[in-house]
């Protein structure tokens, strides 16, 4: 399972972004979420939605096993075990590991949680198999 | 204080000083925030009869508890002044995203304060906050500078700019942001070029605390779900504002011709279908929205793009000029947007020219040659120039509808479309008495949004002049407002037709504070009635007769359309004020009682 993204539909709100740290850090904070909308404005007048699509590159290179699959079957970080090494981050092919030692002491990825999914008013987000989505 | 960012900013443009205060805690219980705090500091700061333009006038910028937060539609905020449009109290409602970066900076509101000697911007980057030169933006469009401010600062950075109409004193000046969307009315964009401010570049990463973390989430994700299973969801998502054009060309409310009738006979080529088949690229939410109405459009034929145009765009830069092409009129109001002009004042003034021009009240003398008739779309696009940047009749549309019909005079006043000096917004008033009763008394003037009341109009009776009609248009001036005070959008409740009651555990669980609809309502009144103060304090002689709506609508009936040989007679019109002044509280000239302001704890706020 993994989360997709039809960037066509997404109206840049945000809510999924507050949605999202609400989920993994208990805060309000858009700037705390494990995906990014880049607008293109004004021209061509686009906002491009990146997301995790649970590839396991990071969890890979991650030197202290920080990076684990959890019960949903999706790549999360262990918070103890992250020393904030960015290494996750760097092999990133979407650009959504985070690492930001001025908002959070540990690195943060999408855990699969659906937050986002159940605020996205123009159904820009879902999460399905691989297989069949 | 749960649920606000907890400090008001205050920049002083005249030394450059900056500084931070505590966010008052009685100003929060009593006027919540968003457009209560403005009209707050506004009524409180700004001395009596300040020059709008001068040093002592204010532009103050309030997000509400509700902004940035997981709440639909929590994108507002709100812009307050003395307006130099009409004198009186202007406040007006930005969306976007320029209000979650405030909240997430910490700030609740921004006070600016003085002139600067030369042109400055102001960046705010969480507790960095300084002015910077702007001379080099000064004199260029809001999309090129919103561009470069961003290329220069961060694409994670909100800007709000102005462009030549605020620099220039354009009485009806807007501020851009998001590359379309505005603070548009009464002229707070003038205020600001005024005070030598080209532009806000903001950046908050910080959390927002609430009270009650959980039961906010659970009813912030209660009304999320109402949103997304309304079964108005998708046509509004489809169509947004522009949903209602064709509505209100069928029932005689779209403006043609300088609000000479409710029906264009070119309607049909600028409805909301129209619009999302030949020129919509994307939809565009503003912050927290999931049923975004913005319309994000390409004009191949201009080769540019444009959010919108919004249906009261559509009407007063399409009917009420004559223009019956979706793709002119997205490019008029893109020009509007860019110079940084409002499109509907723009609208007004332009429709007026025209009927002058027709009526050859004006010539092409006047005109620098223009031929200003009715449907010429070329005119339009100069004239809107000429306004931004005051040249030739430009200067005289520039001060707006009322001024310009004084200068001209010839009885042209008799069609100048506006209250207390604000051009009237996109809903042709011929016998709707409600919507008629809802501009007359509107507290910045002849718009729309603080009671919208036309469909109510057709559903009860347009012509009916009855008690319950006044109570509906006070309920809705009372309690449509409080989304600007809590800084979330009302088209939730409008559009999709949400349960309100859904809004009141979710702001208890953000302040720690429960408020009903009715508490919320008595703050609503409070407001209205200071705001009606402020008017009172600054225009001498204010009372009735400046409720009285523009005289097209009581004496000058439309010859075509469905509302054709139909008008609200005077009389009817003075039975509508009887009404609503008896219902408010109010004297027979239209003022607050002292036990009015007594209820409504403003009595020593007003004596002081």
């Amino acid at each position: 399972m993994r989360l997709y993204a039809d960037s066509a539909k997404c109206c840049g709100c945000r809510s999924c972004l507050v949605a999202c740290s609400l989920n993994l850090f208990t805060e309000n904070n858009p700037r705390k979420a494990a995906l990014r909308i880049v607008p293109h404005f004004p021209e061509p007048g686009v906002y491009e939605v990146k997301v995790c699509t649970q590839c396991g590159e990071c969890a890979e290179v991650c030197p202290t096993g920080a990076i684990q699959l959890n019960e949903r079957g999706a790549y999360h970080v262990v918070a103890d075990l992250c020393d904030l090494c960015g290494a996750c981050e760097s092999v990133c092919p979407e650009g959504v590991m985070f690492v930001r030692a001025e908002l959070a002491e540990h690195s943060w990825k999408c855990d699969l949680c659906g937050g986002c999914v159940q605020v996205c008013g123009t159904a820009a987000l879902w999460i399905a198999d691989e297989k069949t989505n | 204080m749960n649920g606000y960012g907890g400090s008001i900013l205050r920049v002083d443009l005249t030394s450059g000083k900056v500084s931070k205060q505590p966010t008052p805690a009685e100003v929060a219980q009593k006027f919540i925030g968003g457009r209560g705090f403005g009209a707050y500091f506004l009524y409180t700061e700004v001395p009596a009869h300040a020059d709008p333009l001068g040093p002592e006038n204010k532009l103050i910028v309030s997000s509400g508890p509700l902004s940035g937060l997981m709440v639909p539609g929590a994108g507002k905020c709100d812009w307050t002044t003395k307006s130099p449009l009409t004198g009186g109290y202007a406040s007006s409602s930005l969306g976007g995203h320029f209000t979650a970066e405030m909240r997430y900076a910490g700030i609740d509101s921004i006070i600016f304060e003085g002139i600067s000697a030369r042109p400055v911007y102001l960046v705010i980057d969480d507790d960095k906050i300084q002015l910077l030169d702007a001379a080099s933006y000064w004199g260029r469009g809001t999309i090129e500078v919103e561009v470069a401010l961003k290329e220069k600062h961060g694409e994670d950075f909100q800007v709000a700019v102005i462009g030549p109409g605020g620099e220039n004193g354009v009485l009806f000046a807007c501020i851009n942001h998001d590359y379309g969307r505005e603070a548009g009315r009464g002229g707070v964009g003038t205020v600001m070029g005024a005070k030598g401010l080209k532009a806000i570049v903001i950046r908050g990463t910080k959390s927002i605390p609430v009270a009650d973390m959980d039961e906010y989430r659970k009813a912030g994700m209660a009304l999320y779900r109402a949103c997304i299973e309304a079964e108005g969801l998708k046509p509004w998502q489809t169509y947004g504002t522009t949903i209602v054009t064709s509505w209100c060309d069928e029932v005689g409310a779209l403006p043609t011709r300088n609000f000479s009738a409710g029906s264009f006979e070119g309607g049909s080529k600028i409805y909301g279908a129209v619009m999302r088949d030949e020129i919509v690229i994307t939809d565009k939410g503003c912050f927290g929205c999931p049923c975004p109405c913005g319309k994000y459009s390409h004009m191949k034929r201009y080769g540019t793009y444009v959010e919108g145009p919004e249906y009261e765009t559509i009407g007063m830069l399409g009917s009420n000029v004559g223009l019956a092409d979706i793709q002119a009129v997205a490019q008029a109001n893109l020009l509007c947007d860019d110079l940084g002009i409002d499109t509907i004042s723009a609208g007004g003034v332009i429709g007026w020219a025209m009927e002058c021009f027709e009526k050859g009240i004006l010539t092409t003398k006047d005109t620098d040659g223009l031929e200003l008739r009715f449907g010429n779309t070329e005119a339009v696009f100069k004239l809107i120039e000429m306004i931004a940047y005051r040249k030739g009749l430009g200067a005289l549309l520039a001060q707006g509808v009322k001024r310009a019909a004084q200068q001209v005079g010839k009885g042209s006043d008799k069609f100048a479309i506006h209250v207390k000096g604000m051009e009237q917004s996109a809903y042709a008033t011929h016998n709707a008495t409600a919507m008629l009763l809802a501009y007359m008394t509107c507290d910045v003037g002849a718009h729309h949004n603080r009671s919208w009341a036309i469909t109510y109009d057709l559903q009860v009776g347009r012509d009916l002049v009855v008690p319950e009609k006044v109570a509906r248009i006070i309920w809705l001036q009372d309690f449509r407002p409080m989304f600007d005070v809590l800084g979330s959008c009302r088209l939730q409740w409008v559009e999709l037709g949400i349960d309100r009651d859904l809004y009141v555990p979710v702001l208890a669980a953000i302040t720690g504070v429960h408020r009903t609809w009715k508490d919320l309502e008595e703050v609503g009144a409070r407001i209205w009635n200071l705001t009606r103060m402020f008017w009172a304090r600054e225009n001498e002689g204010f009372g009735r007769e400046w409720d009285l709506p523009a005289t097209r609508f009581y004496e000058d009936p439309p010859t075509t359309g469905v509302t054709a040989g139909q008008i609200t007679k005077l009389e009817d019109v003075q039975r509508l004020l009887d009404m609503y002044y008896e219902q408010r509280g109010w004297s027979e000239n239209g003022l607050p009682t002292p036990e009015t302001l007594e209820r409504l704890g403003l009595r020593s706020m007003i004596a002081a």
